[in-house]
């Protein structure tokens, strides 16, 4: 499945979120948008699910223009916690799996498992690191075509991280789907990412492959990520 | 993560290092079967494109060999095993002696102090 912006532009008031951003990301492919917040990839995502609409330009999703129906198709890590309190993570299961039709309860009870989840416990109770897990396992639960998670693991620590990634390389369908994962944390991140796209300022100011850029200029994303937004700043003045 | 990985390096390349170690340990032997590419990808933490990129890699080289079906293997041809052992030993001579001539050693002075530690290793 193909996402695509053609020339994006975003405002929100005055305020510049996205200026003429033109990408294709193609199915098979884990994307990292890379940046310091507000740089505009919060606002990229939210394009992508029909949660804000594009001042100018196109957001199609495999040739279909993004609305809110697009739903049906994207699944959507958002980097606020949206979680009814007094359900217990069953019910909020069922919930989920009740309002979206490719959402597997099959994988996500394996998913509660691997993350050491109990269905019976409130949602209210959950550790900050259990949130984070509960979060993922219902995005990732859904054999939606289009995977989008903005900062996955903000605020957590290295294990839950590591467990994220394993549960991300374990149930994401490589053939079938796309990921593209918002983050400011650059160097947990790498290995799993094939495409990186340093945004900054509403631009797409670069992208690469990982690999390539080790093997042809032997960076690291973190080195390549910093002399990017260098040449940028000077480049600007 | 589940492993690090250096910088300068094709990630998809230390993962093959990491398997050709394994190799020349016996703790991999000709006819074993490699973990599929995503069981390797969850156990290295990587991408598995990047594992399908040292499997292909390795068997461009003729370590191993894809059997339609049933995975990946290492190559049953003890003539590799052994050209692959004498690659890897003469890649970490040679860097030794780059770094050792760099520093002013002549070959004599290399030996001899080579000697002398793997003595003094073995006490």
């Amino acid at each position: 499945m193909t996402v695509q912006l053609n020339g994006v532009t975003k405002k929100y008031g005055n305020e510049f979120a996205l200026k003429n951003v033109s990408f294709t990301f193609t199915k098979g492919k884990i994307y990292g948008l890379l940046g310091p917040n507000g740089g505009g990839k919060s606002t990229t995502l939210k394009l992508i699910t029909g949660l804000v609409y594009p001042t100018n330009g196109t957001v199609t999703v495999s040739d279909e223009k993004v609305t809110r129906k697009i739903s049906d198709k994207v699944a959507y890590l958002t980097e606020l916690d949206m979680f009814y309190d007094s359900f217990t993570i069953k019910q909020m299961v069922d919930f989920y799996h009740s309002q979206f039709p490719d959402f597997s309860l099959e994988k996500a009870h394996q998913l509660l498992q691997d993350m050491q989840l109990e269905g019976n416990k409130k949602i209210r109770k959950l550790s900050k690191g259990n949130r984070g897990r509960l979060k993922l396992v219902l995005t990732i639960a859904r054999n939606a075509p289009v995977i989008l998670l903005d900062e996955p693991f903000s605020g957590l620590d290295a294990l839950v991280r590591d467990s994220i990634v394993k549960s991300l390389l374990t149930y994401i369908n490589f053939e079938e789907q796309t990921v593209i994962i918002a983050t400011h944390e650059i160097d947990e991140i790498e290995p799993l990412l094939d495409e990186v796209i340093a945004v900054y300022q509403g631009h797409y100011i670069d992208h690469q492959n990982v690999e390539s850029l080790r093997e042809e200029q032997g960076l690291s994303v973190l080195q390549w990520f910093k002399m990017t937004i260098q040449n940028w700043e000077s480049e600007k003045y | 993560m589940a492993k690090e990985f250096e910088t300068s390096k094709p990630i998809y390349l230390q993962i093959a290092d990491h398997i050709f170690q394994k190799i020349i340990r016996e703790e991999l032997k000709p006819g074993d079967k490699l973990p599929s590419v995503r069981e390797m990808a969850v156990q290295m933490g990587v991408n598995p494109n990047t594992i399908q990129r040292t499997y292909s890699e390795m068997e461009r080289i003729g370590v191993v060999e894809t059997r339609r079906g049933q995975g990946t293997f290492i190559v049953e041809n003890a003539e590799i095993i052994t050209e692959l052992k004498q690659t890897i030993q003469l890649e970490v001579i040679s860097s030794f002696v780059k770094k050792m001539k760099d520093l002013g050693f002549s070959k004599e002075e290399m030996i001899a102090s080579l000697k002398s530690y793997l003595e003094r290793g073995e006490k």
